[in-house]
């Protein structure tokens, strides 16, 4: 279609929800109150791996205001994992801990009273009794004989297939390296990282008169915690009514279903609305966060700079538990060879169990450490042979009719062109070879398209 | 010891969407008695501001005015399933639903018009402006109000439409790693330039120069919104934020803003950006997502420039003041 | 201990609320008074999401207890809406996207009109020092910025406001 034909698409119309922010009136979840509305605080492990050998509520029911406290025994399906709708498993993950805690800041046991005040007191009169036990964090040590097993399959990391790790095979990467006239060589480890959304997550579950529970939450993806929820309770989907789609910030921190289980089991058996809010703290500390990883790549590069092989190890951290980060590990494997057209690959991606943090979905999911990877390998290339970041850039850069690593015919290509367009940006002068590139010029490429001119547009 | 300043490049890829089992998203329109109509979905607006695009693109197939289509989001009782927002899946995905949806609304629309107007369906046109008309008759044309009463009152039909987006799941061999797990690509070049003290290992962005090509821009003014804002988020990934800064340690994690650093107003960098448009085959309208990998291609831009700068090789981020004087160390004792 | 009743003027309207000692002034406004503009990212004085002005002056409402507003003039968000329209500010924020998931957004416009009252003329340096202490992760600060110099530029130094 032409451009002159469209009209409302291409235009920066207002924010439709724009009047409403500016003045204060978006509803977050932290808005809404009910009169009879309960809080629930967690009880936590201290230690990040533990045996549990008692919990004594004691103390915790002399508070007043204090309703009731919830353990594994009373969630109907504690062992879950969120992917699980889309075939992932096994379920490795407790709602509540049950004999055992892998990580520090765990959920071991649930706290409901009628103010927060009197929620957080009855959570720290809580007394866990733990027998703590040997730990590992790092990923490489985990998969070492001796290293304390985490997982009830014996090994500290995710089957994929009957694979230790996610594999990508592409061309002869010995053939690729007999080829190369250097080899270069990098280890890049991007560390976790916090989503920090201005609006920590939480939800309120309300029971109604006709049996449903109504969720409000700040989830960002609301069938997918509403299935998961329904599933840990063991209770029909349409028993459950979540309400959202407005939400303080994600990042894909609230992609995990953490909150809404256990808020809504609180409210089934209580009768009573039940807020449960991460406060900041929580947020930090016990919030998933952007999986860490230590990647070490092994290229072998011909001496106009092209890059013939690629040999990557590497080991993502997953922390406790899987969470969303099997998958980003797929993800990850698919993308560390950048967006370059390398005949030889080679990837090993591992998903690792510590005793961390569940690591998770963040913005950029599994790409964020393939592209930091890349370019920083891609520019340590460029000084060994003394080449200009751009120029080695756009030899390498995928063209529409290549075959991506894991054989996918490349579509939708323009590296070439934004590499171009930068340079043009900076100032930075290209020579006429690498100024004719363009991302439609192999021998199989398909004809190349007009772009849109946004500049034509008001 | 000096301020020494360096620029670095990124080019990034970032694939659309995921292969979580088809990775569906539906939507839902009708046509009220008041010519409004409401698209009704249970996708979620992280504030990246997808109640405004997703109107944008069922008002445009729709061929109606932007005011004249509601987004009825958030609530699994009225509105139909969708996968999530993640994945830069959802102006793709939920406006491909909206696309199919709307298609089937508007066939309707124009059939009801071409009865009022005694002419075929095939004769009419939406003129955009709220009016259905006849093609090179501009005076024979109908309200969208008085169409939608017609359609209610008088022929007793519904102004409605189903879509769904849906990617059939072909599985991962496991062997090859063979897959098909996004539908388009995105691309980014990005360039910092930093300047390093040396004395005290800080670190400041002077500039971010970006480029990027998304297939088309719905609203430009929400895409200038999220390159600058994964711009900033991409400085304090590259510079300041860490859950555990001695990582693999777990020890001192932060627990709270007092600790945990995020980029701050004067932290921005000057800021250039410049958006290429070669529609995508599968996107609607030819868009490509684009949201999450804003704050990607900054990260290694910006981590490139301080090696630069410096003649080191940091190879990880955050890259802190203690960071930069390890490197500036390691580089004076190897020579 | 016992409650009380804290007295103070919120949005020029003379207002009464019943506290426990030491509930903080965000507790106050959102949870007895249903003021829920002032929004708490953390509630420990770090995000600035939570700044209301109380005298001219922007503070954070989620440290301050309410007993401290005894008769002073606080003004919220719900303060500066007038009955038909928007503020300048608020107009600003919202034709240059200043806004994303809207959350820090009350604390942004109670800082920023802060700001315009004491120095109707600002830098870009001195709006960004101005708005330091309040955080927003979705817009990397520069259209909140460009929102605030927009306002400046068009003003006469009086930023109007309903309540003041």
């Amino acid at each position: 279609m032409s451009d002159q034909a469209l009209n409302t698409v291409g235009k920066s119309e207002l924010r439709r929800d724009g009047l409403s922010h500016v003045t204060g009136k978006t509803q977050y979840v932290d808005d809404i109150q009910f009169p009879d509305m309960l809080y629930l605080k967690m009880v936590r492990s201290p230690l990040h791996h533990a045996r549990i050998l008692g919990i004594d509520f004691s103390e915790a029911e002399k508070v007043p205001g204090f309703v009731r406290a919830f353990t594994y025994k009373d969630v109907p399906k504690n062992l879950y994992t969120i992917l699980c709708l889309i075939g992932v498993g096994p379920d490795e993950e407790p709602v509540l801990a049950e004999k055992e805690v892998l990580y520090k800041g765990e959920q071991i046991a649930a706290v409901v009273a009628q103010s927060e005040e009197a929620a957080i007191e009855a959570a720290a009169r809580v007394k866990v009794d733990l027998e703590e036990l040997p730990a590992v964090f790092d990923v490489e040590e985990a998969l070492k004989p001796g290293a304390p097993i985490l997982k009830p399959w014996g090994t500290n990391y995710f089957v994929y297939e009957g694979h230790h790790c996610r594999r990508v095979r592409y061309g002869n990467i010995e053939q690729g390296f007999a080829q190369a006239d250097y080899i270069v060589e990098g280890c890049y480890e991007p560390k976790p990282i916090e989503h920090a959304p201005l609006e920590t997550t939480g939800c309120i579950a309300k029971p109604e008169a006709n049996g449903r529970i109504t969720v409000y939450t700040n989830t960002q993806a609301l069938y997918f915690s509403m299935d998961n929820t329904a599933l840990i309770l063991n209770v029909p989907f349409n028993k459950l009514h979540f309400v959202g789609g407005t939400v303080g910030g994600g990042f894909g921190g609230k992609v995990d279903v953490i909150v809404e289980p256990i808020a809504a089991l609180a409210a089934m058996h209580t009768g009573h609305p039940v807020k449960y809010l991460y406060t900041r703290e929580e947020e930090f500390h016990v919030s998933s966060t952007r999986v860490a990883y230590r990647i070490y790549f092994k290229d072998g590069v011909s001496k106009d700079g092209h890059i013939v092989a690629r040999q990557v190890t590497s080991y993502a951290d997953s922390g406790a538990y899987n969470r969303h980060t099997p998958y980003a590990v797929t993800k990850h494997a698919a993308n560390i060879s950048g967006p370059y057209d390398i005949p030889n690959v080679h990837i090993d991606a591992h998903c690792v169990y510590t005793n961390r943090v569940p690591t998770s979905a963040m913005r950029g999911f599994g790409v964020t450490s393939a592209s930091f990877a890349t370019e920083l390998q891609i520019d340590k290339i460029a000084r060994k042979l003394g080449m200009d970041p751009f120029e080695i850039r756009l030899i390498n850069a995928y063209r529409n009719g290549d075959m991506r690593p894991y054989q996918k015919v490349v579509g939708d290509a323009t590296l070439v062109e934004v590499i171009q367009a930068a340079a043009g940006m900076a100032h930075h002068p290209l020579s006429e070879r690498f100024q004719a590139m363009n991302s439609w010029d192999r021998a199989n490429s398909p004809a190349r398209p007009e772009p849109v001119s946004a500049e034509k547009r008001s | 010891m000096a301020k020494l300043k360096g620029t670095g490049i990124s080019s990034v890829n970032y694939p659309t969407g995921m292969n979580l089992g088809g990775d569906p998203t539906q939507a839902l329109i009708h046509m009220t008695t008041t010519g409004t109509f409401v698209i009704s979905l249970a996708s979620c607006d992280l504030g990246q501001g997808l109640k405004t695009v997703l109107a944008q693109i069922g008002a445009e197939t729709l061929g109606v005015p932007f005011e004249n289509v509601l987004i009825d989001t958030g609530d699994t009782d009225t509105g139909p399933h969708c996968m999530g927002t993640f994945a830069s899946r959802t102006t793709h995905r939920a406006g491909n639903a909206i696309i199919m949806a709307a298609q089937e609304a508007r066939k309707t629309m124009l059939e009801i018009a071409a009865d009022e107007l005694e002419a075929r369906p095939e004769d009419m046109e939406t003129d955009g402006q709220g009016f259905v008309r006849v093609k090179g008759s501009p005076d024979r044309k109908i309200h969208l109000v008085n169409l939608a009463l017609a359609g209610h009152f008088k022929y007793g039909k519904t102004v409605a439409g189903r879509g769904i987006f849906f990617k059939p799941n072909l599985g991962i061999d496991p062997e090859t790693g063979k897959m098909d797990p996004d539908s388009t690509e995105a691309h980014a070049c990005v360039m910092a330039e930093v300047e390093v003290d040396t004395e005290t290992g800080e670190v400041k962005v002077l500039k971010l120069q970006s480029v990027y090509e998304i297939g088309r821009q719905v609203n430009p003014k929400l895409v200038e919104g999220q390159i600058k804002g994964g711009s900033v988020m991409g400085l304090g990934h590259a510079l300041y934020e860490s859950t555990e800064p001695y990582y693999p340690s777990p020890e001192h994690r932060p627990g709270g803003f007092f600790e945990y650093i995020l980029p701050l107003a004067p932290d921005v960098p000057e800021m250039e950006i410049r958006v290429l448009e070669y529609p995508s085959a599968d996107g609607p309208y030819g868009v490509k997502g684009f949201g999450e990998m804003t704050a990607n291609a900054p990260i290694p831009a910006i981590v490139n420039a301080i090696n630069n700068a410096l003649g080191t090789e940091i190879s990880t981020h955050p890259v802190t003041p203690e960071i930069v004087l390890q490197a500036l160390d390691a580089k004076q004792s190897k020579s | 201990m016992a409650s009380k009743i804290v007295t103070f003027t919120l949005n020029g309207r003379e207002t009464e609320v019943m506290v426990k000692p030491l509930t903080t002034l965000a507790k106050a406004l959102r949870e007895k008074l249903g003021f829920t503009a002032t929004k708490c990212g953390c509630y420990e004085g770090n995000c600035g999401s939570c700044t209301v002005i109380v005298n001219g002056e922007p503070v954070l409402s989620c440290i301050l207890p309410v007993e401290e507003v005894e008769g002073q003039n606080v003004l919220t968000l719900e303060g500066i809406t007038p009955a038909e329209g928007l503020h300048p500010l608020q107009q600003a924020f919202h034709e240059n996207f200043a806004i994303q998931c809207g959350f820090c957004s009350p604390g942004m416009l109670m800082v920023s009109k802060a700001l315009l009252d004491k120095n109707p003329h600002p830098t870009q340096a001195e709006v960004a020092e101005a708005i330091s202490g309040n955080l927003c992760r979705c817009t990397g600060y520069d259209p909140i910025i460009a929102a605030v110099l927009q306002v400046a530029a068009g003003s006469n130094g009086n930023q109007g406001g309903s309540h003041e």
